[in-house]
């Protein structure tokens, strides 16, 4: 009796011993420019919206924020939702997700401002509370930046392990007649991404959504 | 100083630095010929020996396996062979007990119906019709001469008369009991026709014995075979093993498609229950409690299995008596039958979350339903169908892996065996290659130092033609 109770004992404390705490859902942060031009392409953004919440898996979470003045609050969050480990009720909830953006998208206006950087730190700061396995922070933006005089921007940023990804990033006007102006932009973007510890890639062809989520 | 300008013996004139090194190198391996050559053929024999001694090792693990394997086989085929034999003679207990238990009744019956017709015989039997006393006195007397009298001639008339009368009579009463005699025959007819069927049957059982009798006499000379030992039986039973082994991992192939069919009918339902998005280590818990239910399922079909006796993969259950056994055929039945519930239950569910998906999807690409599914309640039933089936269906799964596991005894051992001998016989390859290349590398040593080799050669012949020449001037003195 006593050599069985020692072996259940031992077989416990492996058991409870090496836990796996691996976390394996996602989490994916969309910002979405809403200045200027930009806000003529929202219903691009609203069709990868739709292709998340079509990818997204019970558990995942995804949240959706505008690029605005000053992104770095919460009021610029859009929709943001994890979605229950059930599948028929993450169903319900990416209906509900959808109606919202679908809201969004026919009542949002042009703002004055582009600040992206506020936007990347907000990202950061939900995926973090997560707790998501696999971090995705996707930028639906030309990537200009335009803050408020007076909003400090310029500081290196923390991504640790998120993959920062750029969609749909359109040319200017002024990349047409300079084009060294959009590399130099995305190049800076890729060096602030990078030197934060994150990943960084560009997909603008929104007909291959799915590299999205690869490498 | 560097490690070239150390070898540069003539200063200026690396070729003739070069030169002398292979002089004075040709030089002592000439002097070190000797010991150089027993060196390496001290080499060349201990790679050979232990090559050898390797070899010999696993030939004798090899003749051990081809032993044991033997053993191992040998023991199997009696027990198959005790199997059928038991089964055969099961077979001759229920032809026994089903046809010749009666044979006491059957017996009587055919004694009874021998005795009615044997009496319906008795009665039917001839008498042909008893001539009358009386007539040799009127033979006599109508042979008396009437010498014209007519009273007499009279008389003769009448006794005429009166015996024609009388052999009348008598045949009427002949034939009326020919025709009764012929009644009783036909009345034995349904008698005959009965015991003629009673006589088949009984042919038939006896000739059904007959076989099995012959069955259990070739089983019983096989079993003999075996018994002895011989390699013929040895052989077979190899074969049958090897046949064996590959239809019964056909089989388990197909059961494996089934279950991973009935996998995929329950994985996605399964997520409802225990979350989608929990994992255990790499895999998806859902995943895993599908897996867990089908290995569940076949677990139980193998319990069921064991309990009918079919199979005999655990001793303990076979050995369990009757009552317990019957407890456990009820308790594994009931709880396959509870999880090929669940799993129909399931595959409805999966059926509903695969259409749900449908539709948020359809409503995301803003693409609207066309048309109303036709006979959408097929798919739906046949999951459920497949559901309920495949959990029963997967416990026949026991008898090929029963066959499975004892057959690829044998087979392991058949392989082990042929991979033994072609290791010894690369050993023994090796040994003679080591002893080759020490003759090899000998010859080598000897190539690098022909110069000296030659003026040896030179020397040792001129020697050894002096005193023949120093005769031969002796001679022509």
């Amino acid at each position: 009796m006593k050599k069985y109770l020692t072996l259940v004992l031992i077989l416990s404390a492996l058991l409870w011993g090496c836990p796996d705490t691996t976390s394996y859902s996602r989490g994916v942060y969309m910002l979405l420019d809403t200045s200027g031009t930009y806000k003529k392409e929202l219903k691009r953004a609203e069709a990868i919206i739709n292709y998340l919440l079509g990818t997204l898996q019970p558990g995942d979470s995804l949240a959706v924020a505008r690029i605005d003045s000053g992104s770095f609050s919460e009021k610029d969050i859009v929709a943001k939702m994890t979605f229950d480990k059930r599948p028929s009720v993450a169903n319900q909830q990416k209906r509900l997700f959808k109606q919202k953006i679908d809201d969004f998208v026919q009542t949002a206006r042009g703002s004055a401002y582009t600040d992206i950087t506020g936007g990347v730190l907000q990202s950061v700061e939900f995926l973090n509370e997560a707790g998501a396995g696999r971090k995705y922070i996707l930028i639906f933006s030309d990537l200009k930046e335009d803050l408020v005089k007076g909003h400090v921007r310029d500081f290196p940023i923390q991504v640790d392990g998120c993959n920062v990804i750029a969609l749909n990033v359109t040319k200017l006007r002024s990349d047409n007649v300079d084009p060294r102006e959009y590399y130099k932009r995305v190049e800076d973007w890729r060096s602030r991404v990078e030197s934060g510890g994150g990943t960084w890639r560009v997909v603008n062809d929104l007909e291959r959504l799915e590299n999205i989520f690869e490498g | 100083m560097s490690l070239t300008k150390l070898l540069i013996i003539w200063p200026g004139s690396p070729v003739m630095s070069m030169l002398i090194w292979i002089v004075v190198m040709v030089v002592l391996l000439y002097l070190a010929r000797t010991p150089a050559h027993r060196a390496i053929h001290s080499l060349a024999r201990v790679f050979h020996n232990a090559f050898r001694l390797m070899a010999r090792s696993v030939m004798l693990a090899e003749e051990k396996l081809v032993q044991r394997n033997k053993e191992v086989l040998l023991n199997a085929g009696v027990e198959s062979v005790e199997r059928l034999i038991e089964r055969e003679f099961h077979r001759v207990n229920s032809v026994v007990k089903r046809d010749l238990s009666g044979y006491p009744t059957l017996h009587r019956a055919l004694s009874d119906q021998t005795t009615k017709i044997d009496e319906d015989y008795k009665d039917s039997s001839e008498t042909p019709p008893p001539p009358p006393a009386w007539i040799n006195a009127m033979e006599a007397v109508a042979n008396l001469p009437s010498q014209g009298d007519g009273t007499v001639a009279n008389i003769l008339n009448e006794i005429h008369k009166t015996s024609v009368s009388q052999y009348k009579n008598t045949m009427a009463e002949y034939r009326k009991s020919v025709a009764e005699r012929h009644n009783l025959l036909k009345k034995m007819m349904p008698y005959w026709r009965r015991m003629a069927q009673t006589l088949e049957q009984v042919g038939k059982t006896i000739t059904g014995l007959h076989e099995r009798a012959n069955v259990i006499d070739n089983r019983m000379t096989e079993y003999e075979e075996i018994r002895e030992q011989t390699d013929k039986s040895a052989r077979m039973l190899t074969a049958s093993s090897l046949t064996q082994f590959f239809i019964s991992g056909f089989v388990l192939l197909i059961a494996i498609g089934g279950a991973v069919i009935n996998f995929n009918l329950i994985a996605l339902p399964m997520s409802e229950m225990v979350g989608g998005g929990s994992y255990i280590g790499h895999f998806k818990t859902a995943n895993v409690a599908a897996m867990v239910i089908i290995l569940v399922e076949v677990a139980m079909g193998l319990y069921l299995m064991e309990s009918l006796r079919i199979t005999r993969l655990f001793p303990i259950i076979g050995q369990m008596d009757d009552k317990m056994r019957t407890r456990m055929i009820w308790i594994t039945f009931s709880i396959l039958l509870v999880l090929a519930s669940v799993e129909a239950a399931l595959a409805f569910m999966r059926d509903q979350i695969a259409a749900d998906m449908q539709a948020l999807r359809q409503s995301l690409a803003a693409v609207e339903a066309t048309g109303v599914a036709v006979n959408s309640w097929i798919p739906t039933v046949g999951q459920m169908v497949m559901g309920f089936v495949l959990p029963f269906a997967l416990t026949f799964v026991a008898i090929p892996l029963e066959s499975f596991v004892h057959s690829s005894r044998t087979v392991l051992g058949v392989a082990g065996t042929a991979v033994l001998r072609w290791l010894s016989f690369f050993f023994r390859l090796l040994g003679n290659i080591s002893r080759y290349m020490g003759e090899l590398l000998v010859n080598i040593y000897d190539l690098f130092i022909f110069p000296p080799l030659w003026v040896e050669n030179l020397i040792r012949d001129k020697r050894q033609h002096q005193p023949e020449i120093i005769v031969e001037e002796e001679a022509s003195r």
